[in-house]
């Protein structure tokens, strides 16, 4: 995974509430078996109107998104993740996020920051008064700082430092092996197996 | 303090727990299918690595499979690449696959159950958020993202955060004309589609206990639709019932040895959810969405809302978007709403007793001119119980079309896919704009409404078909 610790980019304005996985990346878009090539069919449907957000040419470039709340509810694809960040996305501000979508964006190193409706409203006068304003997402100081707006965001510590350093989930985990191998010796044996012995 | 059913089945599989860092939880079951696991195997495949416990992995083939012709090769290449890929991954790492054809293949949370290998007190997971629906035995059952379906193959753990715990208490008893479906969409229309972020439900009170097993798993199955990471239903005589004789059961010794386990599985009197909702079961009714999240339903007999009623501003702009997308206006009776099809079927509604309830509605009347009715198993399992009870004959003399078994139109990868405009009636679990096909207009409905629906040529509950049964012919 990638290391996130600051950026600073454009950003768009998505005056959405509840944008589900199904809008952000179709269900016929899911039969690629690469995790890339997903960008064209990044919120697919709406990009067929002309006055949608992420046509309009002064939001060109943008890397951070700014949604409404509930963003990335509905099914578990990580697709969902690759396309934004296929697209060229950083980093997706929101009042609240659905937790898979969440936990998928944070494994990926696409930065999922959480801040109140009032700065996720700051942010979208912000943006659409001035496009080219430039927005920085910065995990290292967990502040979001844009002209006229500066907010601090949470993020657990330990999936902070997972991103910071980039670090791979799995290796992290089989540093544990010995400690699976005693919990798989002592699992009762009436547990459910799908080959047979 | 005690402890939750939920928090009893977490502690039980804490393979490392270290202040500071998320839990690593050993899992007991490791469901796949062909859409969200390619690039997991692929990532195995970079790192040199295998899958650690083939014997707690199982493989079906549902999201892309086409439902007629199944004996001709895929006609959409892209599928076909997908199915490819997941038996060749399967082969490769020696993981047990169901494919098109074989007579376990089905929808991934019908196949489980139907195996005996979801049993109470485990963990499932499976890259699909309607894991949801094996919480229904008591399992602590979610759905995960592609790069933790990789972690589970190559570890069997999964580094988890704990979850806050949610009471769904539903006192009473379901009038007769109500179903599980019903329960649940009032649930979240209740509750809202956000409402259950970060929570785990546990669904209790007498109305649940009085469920059978398969109407359990249409609840917990819908529980990621408000939100939630997961549903649970404590495990009692119904589940045990329904678990034993079937091919993974335990059996002999093992069989007491984990119902005696299964039996302590149960939220403690003095434990403490984070948070708690009641409902009456009384005050239900047949209950249908209106608009394109599963939060915005309402009872059959009302109309649809006006926004401009609606509170919330971001509820209000939500509520004008979908009345829009689904080409309905505020006032107008839900019950006049005409559909183009009706699709029964999916991993909500795709089960033995869901084919039952819309086979006895549908028994002696004609699906309504001009109208399409899908009926899609879940699993080829449940496709031969019905065929044996007769329930194909009753679907086809009235005009519907039995199809084989598979995900279908619940998300419209394969050919079953609505046209732009054209309206439904669905007994799965998703009205998303365009998760049916692009421009589809999908309500969500239960297999009973489903089927009146089928009848008349709109929205409709069996109480409405009172006159219409032609007479039974010899
Ligand atoms: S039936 Fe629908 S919800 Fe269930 S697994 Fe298939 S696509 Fe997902």
């Amino acid at each position: 995974m990638e290391a996130f610790t600051t950026h600073t980019g454009r950003a768009v304005p998505l005056r959405r509430s509840n944008v589900d996985t199904d809008q952000i990346i179709p269900a016929h878009w899911l039969k690629k078996v690469t995790r890339d090539g997903f960008e064209d069919g990044l919120f697919e449907a709406w990009r067929k109107d002309p006055d949608f957000v992420l046509n309009q040419p002064a939001h060109q470039g943008a890397t951070v998104l700014v949604a409404g709340s509930d963003f990335g509810t509905g099914s578990s694809r990580e697709h969902a993740v690759w396309a934004l960040q296929n697209y060229g996305f950083k980093a997706v501000i929101s009042s609240r996020f659905a937790d898979i979508f969440r936990g998928n964006s944070l494994k990926n190193g696409l930065l999922t920051v959480v801040l109140p409706q009032e700065t996720v409203d700051a942010l979208w006068e912000l943006t659409e008064a001035e496009p080219t304003a430039e927005v920085t997402v910065d995990l290292v100081n967990r502040k979001v700082v844009a002209p006229g707006v500066e907010a601090d965001f949470e993020l657990d510590e330990n999936a902070r430092w997972r991103l910071l350093e980039g670090l791979d989930d799995i290796s992290l985990t089989l540093k544990n092996e010995e400690a699976i191998a005693e919990f798989e010796a002592s699992r009762a044996a009436f547990k459910p197996r799908t080959l047979a012995a | 303090m005690g402890r939750t059913l939920a928090e009893k089945v977490w502690d039980d599989h804490v393979v490392r727990r270290v202040e500071g860092e998320p839990d690593l939880l050993f899992i007991d079951l490791h469901l796949l299918h062909e859409v969200t696991s390619p690039q997991a195997f692929d990532g195995l495949r970079k790192a040199g690595r295998g899958v650690r416990r083939t014997d707690l992995t199982l493989a079906t083939e549902d999201h892309n499979t086409p439902t007629l012709d199944i004996d001709k090769p895929i006609a959409d290449p892209v599928s076909r690449t997908q199915l490819e890929t997941l038996r060749k991954n399967c082969a490769d790492f020696g993981v047990r696959l169901h494919p098109l054809g074989d007579v376990e293949q089905g929808v991934v949370h019908v196949v489980g159950p139907q195996l005996g290998l979801t049993q109470p007190g485990t963990t499932v997971v499976c890259g699909d958020s309607h894991t949801s629906t094996h919480g229904a035995f008591g399992a602590l059952a979610f759905g995960i993202g592609t790069s933790q379906v990789e972690h589970v193959l190559a570890t069997q753990t999964l580094p988890m955060a704990p979850f806050k715990t949610m009471a769904v208490t539903v006192n009473g008893e379901l009038p007769e004309d109500v179903t599980a479906k019903d329960l649940i969409l009032a649930i979240i229309a209740r509750i809202g589609t956000g409402g259950g972020q970060g929570y785990v439900i546990e669904y209790r009170g007498e109305a649940i206990e009085k469920l059978s097993m398969e109407a359990r798993m249409t609840i917990c199955n819908m529980s990621i639709e408000a939100g939630a990471r997961a549903g649970m239903i404590a495990p009692d005589e119904t589940t045990f019932a329904y678990v034993e004789g079937r091919e993974h059961a335990p059996q002999g010794e093992e069989w007491e040895a984990a119902v005696a386990y299964w039996k302590t599985l149960r939220t403690d009197e003095d434990a403490v959810f984070d948070h708690e909702v009641v409902i009456e079961a009384s005050e239900l009714a047949p209950f249908v969405t209106w608009g394109t999240n599963p939060g915005q339903g309402a009872p059959l007999s009302q109309a649809v809302p006006d926004p401009a009623t609606f509170q919330d501003v971001s509820a209000k702009l939500a509520a004008e978007k979908a009345l829009e997308y689904m080409g309905l206006s505020a006032g107008q009776p839900l019950r006049e709403v005409t559909v183009d099809t009706v699709f029964v079927g999916s991993c909500t509604n795709g089960r033995i007793e869901d084919l039952r309830s819309a086979a006895t509605v549908l028994e002696g009347r004609s699906v309504a001119d001009g109208v399409r009715m899908l009926v899609v198993p879940g699993s080829v399992r449940v496709a031969l119980q019905a065929v044996e009870e007769g329930l194909d004959k009753v679907f086809t003399a009235a005009g519907a079309e039995w199809r084989h078994a598979g995900c279908s139109m619940c998300l419209g990868m394969n050919p079953d896919q609505l046209q732009p405009g054209e309206r439904a009636a669905s007994t799965s679990n998703r009205n998303f704009e365009g998760r049916q096909g692009k421009g589809g207009r999908t309500h969500l409905v239960s297999p009973q409404v489903a089927a009146a629906t089928a009848v008349l040529g709109h929205l409709a509950s069996p109480a409405d078909l009172a006159d219409v049964r032609e007479p039974a012919t010899v």
